[in-house]
């Protein structure tokens, strides 16, 4: 009888102690979406907050926080606009950090061979390659800066065929508009296996890291919540199978 | 504004813009005249299901159109081995189906208008159907296909997603204004998508405006 009561004693004392169940709004570039739906699952069961993803090009995200959109959380597809609505007094100071690091791959569905990237895009026999915009998506800049690198970037300027952003990049594969591209390894994986092909992971060090950056722009126990959830050792396995490098990978 | 108003590259998409709005126009006027033709006076059971074809670019979102056309364009698509994605002529193709109701429904509308008695009489005159359509139906329609050449126009000009789809952002090639619009907004370069931006309002305007003052003096002149 003792023990019911105490329980009760304690659910009513707990109570008022537990965060309510809230919502984090979240606007995250689009590569990520598909992880952050996955990752959002997780956070739900174990906290019960709601997470509302807006996915959509870091561009776009940006000129809409920096005009009063109402996001608790910024997932960017860089770390200069997060480090850009930082300087500018947007978010809170100090909260930003890196949340995912993309792996860049060379993906030729139909190729026979993939053994060596640089080879097949010297050789000649590709019509098309897509990238992402350079100007405006880091997967892009990324690519630039490992074509320049080869010594192919301007040899291969008629060829190129540019996405305002790499999911656009990877659509022009996918269709098979283009015979190959230089896309986030992530987007491959999430890709249908039996329509994968062939694809080589771009060695990390050709080109400029792209680190994924977080900003939080409100606090509130939920998003604070998100934030500690994303950078937990199980969020970080989960980003690590979507195909990206994690903070404190060699 | 500092510098020149429009860098090199933003007067090549206008350029290109410009040209691509002209074929378009061009080429639908040329299609859509017959079809419009038909829509006016057939009295065929397919009229309703093409006349509802020829108006679904004005409901369905561009993007979807644009998607369409890439998959349509890729290797095991309708129109596979012709090449046309990333190209002019793939975009022209696309801004075809995009603005086909802005030609297509003026011109029908005009045609409708015309009646049957005009052309009763110029047939009983002897003219034939050729003469009949120089001498008749094209003068009578002309208020009809300056509206159809100027929305048309004026369409294929702030065409975006569609081109965004199939494009490929090539200079030259398919980075059309709206194109390189967005990609100085995307790039936070706003002053020069300032600069673009203002030049495509203007234009729109002047075009529009252009349609109704012709059509104000038409009312007087009746």
């Amino acid at each position: 009888m003792l023990s019911v009561r105490r329980v009760l004693l304690f659910v009513l004392l707990s109570a008022p102690l537990a965060v309510p169940a809230a919502d984090v709004r979240v606007a995250v570039a689009s590569n990520f979406a598909p992880t952050l739906k996955r990752l959002a699952a997780d956070f739900t069961a174990q906290t019960g907050h709601r997470v509302l993803i807006s996915s959509g090009s870091t561009g776009k995200h940006y000129a809409q926080i920096r005009n009063g959109a109402r996001f608790d959380l910024f997932m960017a597809a860089d770390s200069e606009r997060p480090a850009l609505l930082e300087r500018e007094g947007i978010g809170v100071a100090g909260s930003r950090f890196v949340y995912a690091e993309g792996r860049l791959v060379l993906w030729a569905p139909a190729a026979a061979s993939l053994a060596n990237p640089r080879d097949l895009l010297a050789s000649g026999t590709l019509t098309r390659l897509a990238i992402a915009n350079p100007r405006l998506a880091p997967y892009g800049l990324a690519a630039r800066e490992l074509l320049s690198g080869w010594g192919l970037w301007q040899g291969l300027q008629g060829r190129l065929v540019r996405g305002e952003n790499v999911g656009q990049a990877f659509q022009f594969v996918a269709t098979g508009n283009a015979p190959a591209g230089l896309v986030a390894l992530s987007q491959v994986l999430e890709h249908d296996a039996s329509a994968r092909g062939a694809y080589q992971v771009i060695e990390a060090g050709l080109h400029p890291p792209i680190r994924q950056q977080a900003l939080l722009l409100h606090r509130s126990p939920a998003a604070e919540a998100l934030v500690r959830f994303l950078k937990g050792a199980p969020a970080l396995a989960t980003i690590r199978t979507a195909g990206y490098a994690v903070p404190g990978d060699a | 504004m500092s510098g020149e108003w429009l860098s090199p590259g933003d007067l090549q998409a206008l350029w290109l813009t410009l040209r691509l709005a002209a074929f378009t126009t061009l080429l639908l006027l040329i299609f859509g005249t017959p079809l419009a033709w038909w829509l006016a006076r057939s009295h065929s059971r397919w009229r309703a299901p093409v006349e509802a074809l020829v108006a679904l670019p004005l409901v369905l979102p561009p993007t979807v159109l644009g998607f369409y056309l890439l998959l349509a364009m890729g290797p095991q698509g309708p129109l596979a081995g012709l090449s046309l994605a990333f190209t002019f002529t793939g975009l022209l193709l696309g801004s075809m189906v995009y603005s086909l109701p802005f030609v297509v429904q003026p011109l029908r509308d005009a045609f409708a208008a015309i009646g049957e008695q005009p052309l009763e009489s110029a047939a009983c005159l002897g003219a034939t159907p050729f003469e009949r359509f120089r001498h008749v139906v094209l003068p009578m329609a002309r208020p009809g296909y300056v509206t159809a050449a100027v929305l048309g126009f004026a369409h294929t000009l702030g065409e975006f997603g569609v081109v965004l789809m199939i494009g490929g952002n090539i200079p030259g090639e398919t980075r059309v204004l709206s194109i390189a619009v967005y990609e100085h907004v995307e790039a936070l370069d706003y002053a020069n998508a300032h600069s673009l931006s203002a030049g495509l309002l203007l234009l729109s305007f002047v075009l529009l405006l252009l349609v109704y003052t012709s059509r104000v003096r038409r009312r007087h002149a009746v």
